[in-house]
Protein backbone atom coordinates (compact mmCIF):
# COMPACT_ATOMS: atom_id res chain seq x y z
CA UNK A 1 0.00 0.00 0.00
CA UNK A 2 1.28 3.18 -1.21
CA UNK A 3 1.59 5.75 1.33
CA UNK A 4 0.96 9.60 0.41
CA UNK A 5 1.57 12.66 1.92
CA UNK A 6 -1.82 14.92 2.01
CA UNK A 7 -1.46 18.97 1.13
CA UNK A 8 -1.61 21.04 3.70
CA UNK A 9 -4.70 23.19 4.15
CA UNK A 10 -4.20 26.68 4.85
CA UNK A 11 -6.02 26.41 8.01
CA UNK A 12 -3.60 23.75 9.49
CA UNK A 13 -0.52 25.86 8.04
CA UNK A 14 -1.86 28.82 10.09
CA UNK A 15 -1.89 26.42 13.34
CA UNK A 16 1.15 25.43 13.08
CA UNK A 17 2.77 28.61 12.06
CA UNK A 18 1.24 29.96 15.41
CA UNK A 19 2.45 27.49 17.13
CA UNK A 20 6.04 27.81 15.73
CA UNK A 21 5.44 32.04 17.51
CA UNK A 22 4.53 30.78 20.96
CA UNK A 23 7.11 28.40 20.95
CA UNK A 24 9.79 30.35 19.67
CA UNK A 25 11.27 28.71 16.30
CA UNK A 26 9.48 30.77 14.17
CA UNK A 27 12.44 31.97 10.97
CA UNK A 28 13.23 35.15 10.50
CA UNK A 29 11.59 36.02 7.38
CA UNK A 30 9.04 33.51 8.29
CA UNK A 31 8.13 35.87 11.41
CA UNK A 32 8.60 39.07 9.45
CA UNK A 33 5.95 37.69 6.99
CA UNK A 34 3.31 36.88 10.02
CA UNK A 35 3.68 40.29 11.86
CA UNK A 36 2.89 42.28 8.37
CA UNK A 37 -0.14 39.98 8.22
CA UNK A 38 -1.09 40.13 11.82
CA UNK A 39 -0.10 43.42 12.71
CA UNK A 40 -2.33 46.84 11.58
CA UNK A 41 -1.08 50.76 12.53
CA UNK A 42 -3.27 53.20 13.00
CA UNK A 43 -3.23 56.37 14.98
CA UNK A 44 -4.24 56.70 18.79
CA UNK A 45 -6.61 58.88 18.06
CA UNK A 46 -8.65 56.60 15.20
CA UNK A 47 -8.53 53.54 17.49
CA UNK A 48 -10.03 55.31 20.27
CA UNK A 49 -12.52 57.11 17.69
CA UNK A 50 -13.29 53.65 15.92
CA UNK A 51 -14.24 52.44 19.67
CA UNK A 52 -16.24 55.52 20.60
CA UNK A 53 -18.02 55.29 17.91
CA UNK A 54 -18.86 51.65 18.26
CA UNK A 55 -19.87 51.89 21.89
CA UNK A 56 -22.34 54.77 22.54
CA UNK A 57 -24.49 54.39 25.37
CA UNK A 58 -27.96 56.84 24.76
CA UNK A 59 -29.56 58.37 27.85
CA UNK A 60 -33.22 57.01 28.75
CA UNK A 61 -34.74 60.16 28.15
CA UNK A 62 -38.18 60.85 26.44
CA UNK A 63 -40.14 63.63 25.74
CA UNK A 64 -43.11 63.41 23.97
CA UNK A 65 -44.25 61.17 21.33
CA UNK A 66 -41.21 61.14 19.17
CA UNK A 67 -39.97 59.17 22.19
CA UNK A 68 -42.39 55.89 21.31
CA UNK A 69 -40.38 56.02 17.96
CA UNK A 70 -37.06 56.16 19.67
CA UNK A 71 -38.03 52.79 22.19
CA UNK A 72 -38.45 50.74 18.89
CA UNK A 73 -35.27 51.15 18.01
CA UNK A 74 -34.04 48.83 20.77
CA UNK A 75 -35.92 46.71 19.85
CA UNK A 76 -36.23 43.06 17.88
CA UNK A 77 -36.93 44.86 14.46
CA UNK A 78 -33.95 47.68 14.26
CA UNK A 79 -32.12 46.42 17.28
CA UNK A 80 -29.57 49.11 17.57
CA UNK A 81 -27.42 46.85 20.04
CA UNK A 82 -25.86 45.61 16.58
CA UNK A 83 -23.84 48.99 16.06
CA UNK A 84 -23.10 48.99 19.92
CA UNK A 85 -25.54 51.32 21.06
CA UNK A 86 -26.02 48.88 23.31
CA UNK A 87 -28.32 50.27 26.10
CA UNK A 88 -30.69 52.90 27.22
CA UNK A 89 -28.21 53.70 30.40
CA UNK A 90 -30.59 55.54 33.33
CA UNK A 91 -28.03 57.82 34.77
CA UNK A 92 -26.20 60.86 32.43
CA UNK A 93 -22.97 59.88 34.34
CA UNK A 94 -23.04 56.64 32.09
CA UNK A 95 -25.04 57.69 28.73
CA UNK A 96 -22.39 59.20 26.26
CA UNK A 97 -25.33 60.48 23.65
CA UNK A 98 -28.83 62.31 24.69
CA UNK A 99 -31.69 61.85 21.90
CA UNK A 100 -33.95 64.72 22.58
CA UNK A 101 -36.87 63.23 21.30
CA UNK A 102 -40.44 65.36 21.45
CA UNK A 103 -40.61 69.03 22.05
CA UNK A 104 -38.73 71.00 24.29
CA UNK A 105 -40.81 73.65 26.47
CA UNK A 106 -39.43 77.08 28.14
CA UNK A 107 -39.83 75.37 31.00
CA UNK A 108 -37.98 72.15 30.43
CA UNK A 109 -35.38 73.63 28.54
CA UNK A 110 -33.30 74.17 31.85
CA UNK A 111 -33.80 70.82 33.00
CA UNK A 112 -32.54 68.94 30.21
CA UNK A 113 -29.45 71.55 29.63
CA UNK A 114 -28.08 70.35 33.11
CA UNK A 115 -28.65 66.58 32.19
CA UNK A 116 -27.11 67.40 29.19
CA UNK A 117 -24.43 69.07 31.17
CA UNK A 118 -24.03 66.42 33.89
CA UNK A 119 -22.86 63.34 30.92
CA UNK A 120 -19.48 63.01 30.90
CA UNK A 121 -17.17 64.25 27.70
CA UNK A 122 -17.55 63.13 24.74
CA UNK A 123 -20.94 63.40 24.79
CA UNK A 124 -23.02 63.62 21.71
CA UNK A 125 -27.00 64.78 21.29
CA UNK A 126 -29.31 64.06 18.50
CA UNK A 127 -32.38 66.19 18.09
CA UNK A 128 -35.41 64.02 16.84
CA UNK A 129 -38.32 65.37 14.57
CA UNK A 130 -39.35 68.44 13.85
CA UNK A 131 -40.33 70.41 17.70
CA UNK A 132 -37.20 69.25 19.07
CA UNK A 133 -35.47 71.34 16.02
CA UNK A 134 -37.59 73.91 14.61
CA UNK A 135 -41.10 73.58 17.12
CA UNK A 136 -42.52 71.92 14.39
CA UNK A 137 -46.29 72.85 14.85
CA UNK A 138 -45.98 73.87 17.79
CA UNK A 139 -44.00 77.45 17.21
CA UNK A 140 -45.14 79.46 19.92
CA UNK A 141 -43.99 81.47 22.75
CA UNK A 142 -44.14 77.53 24.80
CA UNK A 143 -41.59 75.80 23.15
CA UNK A 144 -37.69 76.84 22.48
CA UNK A 145 -35.75 74.57 19.92
CA UNK A 146 -32.63 72.48 21.07
CA UNK A 147 -29.85 74.39 19.33
CA UNK A 148 -30.69 77.85 21.67
CA UNK A 149 -29.31 75.88 24.50
CA UNK A 150 -27.26 73.09 23.63
CA UNK A 151 -25.12 71.83 20.64
CA UNK A 152 -26.64 69.31 18.48
CA UNK A 153 -24.72 67.37 16.47
CA UNK A 154 -27.41 65.33 14.35
CA UNK A 155 -31.23 66.26 13.70
CA UNK A 156 -33.28 63.45 11.97
CA UNK A 157 -36.10 65.73 10.70
CA UNK A 158 -39.93 63.66 10.96
CA UNK A 159 -42.58 63.98 12.42
CA UNK A 160 -42.21 61.77 14.21
CA UNK A 161 -39.19 60.21 12.57
CA UNK A 162 -40.02 56.88 11.28
CA UNK A 163 -37.42 54.51 13.85
CA UNK A 164 -35.29 53.98 10.67
CA UNK A 165 -35.17 57.36 10.19
CA UNK A 166 -33.45 57.93 13.94
CA UNK A 167 -31.04 54.60 13.47
CA UNK A 168 -29.87 56.34 10.29
CA UNK A 169 -29.28 59.35 12.46
CA UNK A 170 -27.30 57.31 14.81
CA UNK A 171 -25.30 55.51 12.26
CA UNK A 172 -24.34 59.00 10.02
CA UNK A 173 -23.74 60.49 14.40
CA UNK A 174 -21.01 57.42 14.10
CA UNK A 175 -19.67 58.05 11.06
CA UNK A 176 -19.34 61.41 12.72
CA UNK A 177 -17.59 60.31 15.76
CA UNK A 178 -15.02 57.81 13.64
CA UNK A 179 -13.92 60.98 12.19
CA UNK A 180 -15.40 60.69 8.40
CA UNK A 181 -18.88 62.66 8.82
CA UNK A 182 -20.82 62.46 5.96
CA UNK A 183 -20.85 65.64 3.65
CA UNK A 184 -24.07 67.66 3.90
CA UNK A 185 -25.81 68.50 0.75
CA UNK A 186 -24.59 71.96 0.53
CA UNK A 187 -21.07 70.45 0.36
CA UNK A 188 -22.11 67.96 -2.22
CA UNK A 189 -23.77 70.07 -4.72
CA UNK A 190 -21.45 72.77 -4.53
CA UNK A 191 -23.54 75.16 -2.51
CA UNK A 192 -22.16 76.62 0.11
CA UNK A 193 -23.57 80.72 0.65
CA UNK A 194 -27.02 79.78 -0.50
CA UNK A 195 -28.66 79.80 3.21
CA UNK A 196 -31.68 81.84 3.24
CA UNK A 197 -31.50 84.25 6.01
CA UNK A 198 -34.29 86.41 7.40
CA UNK A 199 -34.56 89.90 6.08
CA UNK A 200 -32.21 92.23 7.91
CA UNK A 201 -29.90 89.55 8.64
CA UNK A 202 -26.15 90.76 7.61
CA UNK A 203 -23.86 87.89 8.80
CA UNK A 204 -25.11 84.30 8.51
CA UNK A 205 -23.25 83.46 12.23
CA UNK A 206 -26.61 85.50 13.94
CA UNK A 207 -28.61 85.17 11.96
CA UNK A 208 -28.44 81.01 11.52
CA UNK A 209 -31.28 79.05 14.07
CA UNK A 210 -28.21 77.33 15.44
CA UNK A 211 -26.26 79.48 17.90
CA UNK A 212 -24.18 76.85 19.33
CA UNK A 213 -22.03 74.89 16.86
CA UNK A 214 -21.56 71.08 17.63
CA UNK A 215 -19.24 70.76 20.37
CA UNK A 216 -18.83 73.78 21.16
CA UNK A 217 -20.19 73.70 24.95
CA UNK A 218 -19.40 77.46 26.53
CA UNK A 219 -22.07 79.17 27.80
CA UNK A 220 -23.34 76.34 29.94
CA UNK B 1 -79.37 67.10 32.95
CA UNK B 2 -82.14 68.88 34.46
CA UNK B 3 -84.77 69.71 31.30
CA UNK B 4 -85.52 73.39 30.57
CA UNK B 5 -88.37 73.57 33.73
CA UNK B 6 -85.98 72.08 35.50
CA UNK B 7 -82.87 74.75 35.44
CA UNK B 8 -85.82 77.38 35.99
CA UNK B 9 -86.87 76.08 39.09
CA UNK B 10 -83.09 75.67 40.33
CA UNK B 11 -82.69 79.27 38.99
CA UNK B 12 -86.27 80.29 40.64
CA UNK B 13 -84.48 79.04 43.79
CA UNK B 14 -81.27 80.40 43.60
CA UNK B 15 -82.87 84.21 43.32
CA UNK B 16 -85.05 83.72 46.11
CA UNK B 17 -82.27 83.47 48.14
CA UNK B 18 -80.27 85.89 46.18
CA UNK B 19 -82.41 88.22 44.21
CA UNK B 20 -79.29 89.33 41.85
CA UNK B 21 -77.41 85.89 41.65
CA UNK B 22 -78.19 84.33 38.08
CA UNK B 23 -78.57 86.95 35.06
CA UNK B 24 -79.80 84.36 32.90
CA UNK B 25 -80.59 81.15 32.67
CA UNK B 26 -79.17 79.06 28.89
CA UNK B 27 -80.71 75.60 27.74
CA UNK B 28 -79.37 74.42 24.80
CA UNK B 29 -78.89 70.62 23.24
CA UNK B 30 -79.67 69.61 26.32
CA UNK B 31 -77.19 71.02 28.40
CA UNK B 32 -78.08 73.49 31.31
CA UNK B 33 -76.22 76.18 32.04
CA UNK B 34 -76.63 79.50 35.22
CA UNK B 35 -75.24 82.72 34.44
CA UNK B 36 -74.14 83.70 37.65
CA UNK B 37 -72.81 87.20 38.60
CA UNK B 38 -69.31 87.05 39.61
CA UNK B 39 -69.68 88.29 42.93
CA UNK B 40 -71.91 85.89 44.02
CA UNK B 41 -70.53 82.74 42.62
CA UNK B 42 -69.77 81.12 45.74
CA UNK B 43 -73.07 81.75 47.32
CA UNK B 44 -74.45 79.64 44.20
CA UNK B 45 -71.80 76.87 44.03
CA UNK B 46 -72.63 76.30 47.80
CA UNK B 47 -76.29 75.91 47.09
CA UNK B 48 -76.30 73.88 44.62
CA UNK B 49 -73.50 71.46 46.14
CA UNK B 50 -76.11 71.55 49.12
CA UNK B 51 -78.92 70.81 46.36
CA UNK B 52 -77.00 67.04 45.25
CA UNK B 53 -74.25 68.91 42.83
CA UNK B 54 -71.77 67.36 44.33
CA UNK B 55 -69.20 66.51 42.16
CA UNK B 56 -67.05 69.61 40.91
CA UNK B 57 -66.24 67.39 37.25
CA UNK B 58 -64.46 70.81 35.97
CA UNK B 59 -63.40 74.15 36.83
CA UNK B 60 -61.73 76.07 33.24
CA UNK B 61 -61.74 79.93 31.68
CA UNK B 62 -62.44 80.80 28.25
CA UNK B 63 -61.93 84.55 27.10
CA UNK B 64 -64.60 85.77 24.73
CA UNK B 65 -62.69 88.00 23.23
CA UNK B 66 -63.13 91.20 21.93
CA UNK B 67 -66.62 91.22 24.37
CA UNK B 68 -66.34 92.77 28.03
CA UNK B 69 -66.26 91.08 30.63
CA UNK B 70 -64.19 89.20 28.66
CA UNK B 71 -63.05 86.35 30.24
CA UNK B 72 -65.37 83.76 31.93
CA UNK B 73 -64.85 81.14 34.29
CA UNK B 74 -67.10 78.17 34.24
CA UNK B 75 -67.73 75.50 36.96
CA UNK B 76 -69.20 71.71 35.49
CA UNK B 77 -71.13 70.28 38.44
CA UNK B 78 -72.65 66.58 38.55
CA UNK B 79 -74.99 65.29 40.90
CA UNK B 80 -73.74 61.65 41.24
CA UNK B 81 -76.71 60.32 42.25
CA UNK B 82 -79.53 61.43 39.61
CA UNK B 83 -76.54 61.73 36.99
CA UNK B 84 -77.64 65.20 36.23
CA UNK B 85 -75.30 68.18 34.85
CA UNK B 86 -75.61 71.44 35.25
CA UNK B 87 -72.89 74.17 33.90
CA UNK B 88 -72.33 77.86 35.85
CA UNK B 89 -70.91 80.58 34.22
CA UNK B 90 -69.79 84.13 35.60
CA UNK B 91 -67.67 86.44 33.94
CA UNK B 92 -65.12 89.04 34.69
CA UNK B 93 -63.48 92.15 33.80
CA UNK B 94 -59.73 92.28 32.58
CA UNK B 95 -59.59 95.30 34.15
CA UNK B 96 -60.01 93.95 37.75
CA UNK B 97 -60.35 90.36 36.76
CA UNK B 98 -61.22 88.63 40.76
CA UNK B 99 -63.32 85.83 41.63
CA UNK B 100 -63.77 84.10 44.57
CA UNK B 101 -62.09 80.53 45.46
CA UNK B 102 -64.76 77.43 45.60
CA UNK B 103 -61.01 75.61 47.41
CA UNK B 104 -63.10 75.57 50.56
CA UNK B 105 -66.05 73.30 49.01
CA UNK B 106 -64.00 71.51 46.71
CA UNK B 107 -60.55 71.11 47.79
CA UNK B 108 -59.82 69.63 44.46
CA UNK B 109 -60.51 72.84 42.71
CA UNK B 110 -56.76 74.35 43.53
CA UNK B 111 -55.13 73.32 40.55
CA UNK B 112 -57.63 74.33 38.18
CA UNK B 113 -57.94 77.38 39.66
CA UNK B 114 -54.51 78.04 39.72
CA UNK B 115 -54.40 76.59 35.74
CA UNK B 116 -56.99 79.18 34.91
CA UNK B 117 -54.96 81.78 36.18
CA UNK B 118 -51.79 80.90 34.71
CA UNK B 119 -53.24 80.85 31.62
CA UNK B 120 -56.03 83.61 31.80
CA UNK B 121 -54.91 85.47 34.87
CA UNK B 122 -58.42 85.46 37.00
CA UNK B 123 -57.18 85.76 40.55
CA UNK B 124 -59.26 83.30 42.60
CA UNK B 125 -59.69 85.65 46.38
CA UNK B 126 -59.16 83.11 49.02
CA UNK B 127 -56.87 80.31 47.30
CA UNK B 128 -54.39 79.44 49.53
CA UNK B 129 -51.71 79.05 47.09
CA UNK B 130 -52.44 80.95 43.84
CA UNK B 131 -49.20 80.90 41.36
CA UNK B 132 -48.28 79.38 38.04
CA UNK B 133 -48.85 75.54 37.46
CA UNK B 134 -47.87 75.40 34.02
CA UNK B 135 -45.92 77.90 32.97
CA UNK B 136 -42.42 78.69 34.13
CA UNK B 137 -42.95 81.18 37.62
CA UNK B 138 -40.87 83.87 36.05
CA UNK B 139 -43.32 83.87 32.90
CA UNK B 140 -44.96 86.91 32.31
CA UNK B 141 -48.24 87.52 30.69
CA UNK B 142 -51.43 84.99 30.42
CA UNK B 143 -50.60 83.08 27.31
CA UNK B 144 -54.50 81.83 26.42
CA UNK B 145 -55.51 84.92 26.48
CA UNK B 146 -56.26 85.93 23.01
CA UNK B 147 -55.05 89.25 23.11
CA UNK B 148 -51.41 87.39 24.16
CA UNK B 149 -48.75 87.12 21.20
CA UNK B 150 -48.76 83.54 19.82
CA UNK B 151 -44.97 83.83 19.72
CA UNK B 152 -42.59 81.59 17.96
CA UNK B 153 -39.18 81.21 15.79
CA UNK B 154 -39.78 82.89 12.53
CA UNK B 155 -39.73 80.02 10.13
CA UNK B 156 -37.32 79.98 7.46
CA UNK B 157 -38.70 80.22 3.40
CA UNK B 158 -41.81 81.44 4.36
CA UNK B 159 -40.99 85.20 5.75
CA UNK B 160 -41.23 86.02 2.09
CA UNK B 161 -44.57 84.13 0.70
CA UNK B 162 -46.62 87.31 0.66
CA UNK B 163 -44.91 89.04 -1.53
CA UNK B 164 -43.23 86.27 -3.83
CA UNK B 165 -44.66 84.12 -6.21
CA UNK B 166 -46.25 81.01 -5.53
CA UNK B 167 -48.38 82.35 -2.48
CA UNK B 168 -51.68 81.32 -1.70
CA UNK B 169 -52.83 80.23 -5.75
Amino acid sequence: MEVKREQLDDFRVRQLQSRDLLRGEMSDEDLQRYVEQAVMTTTVEKAVAWARGNSIYPLTFGLACCAIEMMSIVAARLDIARFGFEVFRASPRQADLIILSGRVSTKMAPVVRRIYDQMLEPRWAISMGACCSSMGVFNNYALVPSDKFMPIDVHVPGCPPRPEALAHGILRLRSKVQGNAPEGWRERYDAIGTEELLPGATDTESAAISVLRPGDTAGA
Amino acid sequence: MPDATGLELIAQELRDADAASVLDTVFQRGRAVLIVDAGRVHGVLATLQEKGYGFLASLHGVDYYPDEPRLGVLYELLDMDTVDRITVKARVHTDSPRIASVCDLWPGANHPEREVYDMFGVIFEGHADLRRILMPEDFEGFPQRRDYPIGGEPVLFTFNEETNYGKWQ
